[in-house]
C-alpha cells in the first residue's frame, strides 16, 4: 500500500515521520502495532480532513489506547492535521504532543486518553448524541488494545452498545497478545455475544483491514480485531 | 409538599420537551419516573443499566457531540464510583455535564454505608471549575436545575436530598442569602440544614446566611456578612469541613475563626431514620445549639 494524496504522504513515509519523534530513523512500522490500522482508517475509511475537524457531520476517530501515540501523530502529520515540524517537540514542555494525547492541544484529536478504558464509553455517548441530533451519516471509530480490554468500563460499553444497536459505532482492537490473562475464545467473541458484527483479520494486511472496516453491519455496531505479532515475540 | 427528587423528574421532563439539546442519562435509578419522557424522546432519555462508568463516559461523549447531558443516580454511584470518569471524561476532555444526585449523605440510613456519600462535594473540590448546588427545598431545586441545564457547558452538580426545609428561600444561584441579621458572627447554613440552624440560633445575636450554591463559594457574600466580627460557623449536610478552606480564603485578610460542622468522617454503623442520624452527627437543632453557642461565647 503506497497510496498518496496531493500534497500528502504515503505509508512508506511514516517511519521517517516517527523517526522525528524518537530520533531513531530505523524505528520502522513493524515496531508499532497500530500503524497499519491507523493508516488504512485515515487513508481510506474516515471521512475527516484537516478542513473538516470542526464539522458536525465528520467521522470521529477516538484513540482510546493513548499509550505509544507516535504512530497516531505520524499519521495525523502525514494527513496534514498537524505540522510535521511539530513532531520533533514530542513530549517537550511546550509541545502539543504528549506521550498521551490531549484533545484540547491537537486539532483532529477527538479525545484525551492515556488512562485505559475511557474511549469506548465516550464513543458510545458520541454515537448517542449524533443519533439524537438526527445525524445518521457520521461514523464513530474507537481504537482499543487487547490488554486495554481488561478494563471493566469496556464491557459496560460493549453490552450496552449491542443492546442499543448503535450501528454507527465501530471498534478496532489491536491484538498483540499483550493481555496478561489472554482472552480465551478470542476477543471478537466478547463483542459477538453482545450482538455486535465482528471480523478478525491480519492487522498488517491493508486490504484485509479495509475490507473488514467497510463491511456492512446494518442495525449493529461493528468490531474489527486486528491481530499483529505478539508484543513480546 | 413534593420531594426534590419528584420535582427533578417533573422539571427535567418539561425541559426535555423544551430543549432539544438536553439528553438525560440514567443507570436504572429513577428510570421508571422518566418512562413518560423516554417514550416521547427515546433518543434523549437513555438508561444504560447498572453501569456507572458508562453513565459518566456516555455523558462525556454526548457533550463531545454537542449535546447538554444530564446524568443521574444516587450520589454514591454518581460521584464516588465513577470518579475517574468525572475527572477524565468530563473535565479533562474540556466538556460539561449536569450531574444530579439523590440520597446524599444520610437519606436512606436503613440502607447503610453503601448508600451514603458524605464525601461527594469534597471529591469534586479536587477538580477545577465545578458549580455545586445544594438546594434545601423543591422550589429551590427547580430553580437551580433550570439554571444548571442552561448554564452553558459548565460542569454542574445538583445535590438533591430527601431532607428539606419547610419553606423555600428566594435564592439567587451563586449568592448567599441573608436569612437573619445579627452582629455577633455568622452561621452559614447549607441547603437542608437551614431549619435546624434557625431553630438552634433562635435568640442569638448572629447573622444566618443561607447557601443553596456552595461552589463557587460566595466569598464576597461571606465577607460582607461578617462585619466587624469574623467568627463563622459552617453547617453543611455532607462531610464536615468541606467548605472550611473556602471560608478561610474568604477571610484571609483578617483574623478570623471558623467552626466547621457537618457529617463526621467516621463510619456510623447504625441504621434507623434521617432524624436519628442527624442527632447522632450533632446536626439536629438541639445539638447545633450546644455546639454553636459556646463558639460565639
Amino acid at each position: 500500500m503506497t497510496t498518496t494524496i496531493p500534497g500528502g504522504a504515503a505509508f512508506t513515509d511514516l517511519p521517517a515521520l516517527m523517526g522525528l519523534m524518537t530520533g531513531d530513523e530505523k524505528h520502522g512500522p513493524a515496531a508499532t502495532s497500530t500503524l497499519d490500522a491507523l493508516w488504512v482508517l485515515y487513508d481510506r475509511v474516515l471521512r475527516v480532513t484537516p478542513a473538516t475537524v470542526e464539522d458536525q457531520d465528520r467521522d470521529r476517530f477516538l484513540l482510546s489506547k493513548g499509550h505509544g501515540p507516535m504512530a497516531y501523530y505520524a499519521v495525523l502529520a502525514a494527513k496534514g492535521f498537524i505540522d510535521r515540524e511539530v513532531l520533533t517537540s514530542f513530549g517537550a514542555y511546550d509541545s502539543p504532543l504528549g506521550h498521551h494525547p490531549d484533545r484540547t492541544l491537537v486539532p483532529g484529536v477527538e479525545i484525551g486518553s492515556g488512562s485505559l478504558g475511557h474511549g469506548l464509553p465516550l464513543a458510545v455517548g458520541t454515537a448517542l448524541g449524533l443519533r439524537a441530533q438526527g445525524l445518521s451519516e457520521p461514523a464513530v471509530w474507537v481504537l482499543l488494545g487487547d490488554a486495554e480490554f481488561d478494563e471493566g468500563s469496556n464491557h459496560e460499553a460493549v453490552a450496552f452498545a449491542g443492546a442499543a444497536g448503535l450501528d454507527r459505532l465501530h471498534v478496532v482492537v489491536i491484538d498483540n497478545s499483550s493481555a496478561t490473562h489472554g482472552w480465551r475464545g478470542g476477543i471478537a467473541a466478547r463483542f459477538a455475544a453482545e450482538g455486535w458484527s465482528t471480523a478478525t483479520v491480519d492487522g498488517r494486511d491493508h486490504e484485509a483491514l479495509h475490507a473488514a472496516f467497510t463491511a456492512a453491519h446494518p442495525g449493529r455496531p461493528h468490531a474489527v480485531v486486528a491481530r499483529v505479532e505478539p508484543k513480546n515475540a | 409538599m413534593d420531594t426534590m427528587r419528584e420535582r427533578f423528574l417533573d422539571v427535567t421532563t418539561r425541559l426535555l420537551d423544551d430543549d432539544p439539546r438536553l439528553a438525560v442519562v440514567l443507570a436504572d435509578i429513577s428510570a421508571a419516573g422518566f418512562a413518560p419522557a423516554a417514550e416521547r424522546h427515546p433518543d434523549r432519555v437513555v438508561n444504560v443499566g447498572i453501569r456507572e462508568q458508562l453513565l459518566i463516559g456516555a455523558a462525556g461523549g454526548l457533550a463531545l457531540s454537542g449535546m447538554r447531558p444530564l446524568a443521574h443516580t444516587f450520589a454514591s454511584f454518581l460521584v464516588e464510583r465513577p470518579f475517574e470518569q468525572i475527572k477524565l471524561d468530563l473535565v479533562h476532555q474540556g466538556v460539561g455535564a449536569v450531574l444530579v444526585s439523590a440520597a446524599g449523605s444520610y437519606d436512606w440510613p436503613a440502607g447503610g454505608r453503601t448508600h451514603m456519600a458524605p464525601g461527594d462535594v469534597a471529591l469534586l473540590d479536587t477538580l477545577p471549575d465545578w458549580t455545586v448546588h445544594v438546594p434545601g427545598h423543591p422550589d429551590e431545586a427547580e430553580l437551580l436545575l433550570r439554571h444548571a441545564v442552561a448554564d452553558g457547558d459548565r460542569n454542574v452538580y445538583v445535590r438533591l436530598s430527601a431532607h428539606q426545609n419547610a419553606a423555600a428561600v428566594p435564592v439567587e444561584p451563586g449568592r448567599f442569602t441573608t436569612v437573619r441579621e445579627g452582629s455577633g458572627g455568622v452561621v452559614l447554613a447549607v441547603g437542608p440544614m437551614l431549619d435546624a440552624v434557625l431553630a438552634a440560633t433562635e435568640g442569638m445575636n448572629v447573622t444566618v446566611l443561607y447557601a443553596a450554591t456552595v461552589r463557587p463559594f460566595d466569598r464576597a457574600g461571606l465577607r460582607a456578612a461578617v462585619g466587624g466580627r469574623a467568627d463563622v460557623v459552617l453547617v453543611e449536610p455532607y462531610l464536615a469541613g468541606t467548605s472550611a478552606n473556602e471560608a478561610h480564603a474568604a477571610l484571609n485578610d483578617r483574623p478570623h475563626r471558623v467552626l466547621a460542622l457537618g457529617v463526621p468522617r467516621e463510619e456510623h454503623r447504625h441504621y434507623g431514620s434521617i432524624a436519628e442520624h442527624l442527632a447522632a452527627y450533632g446536626l439536629d437543632a438541639a445539638s447545633l445549639r450546644e455546639r454553636i453557642g459556646p463558639f460565639f461565647w
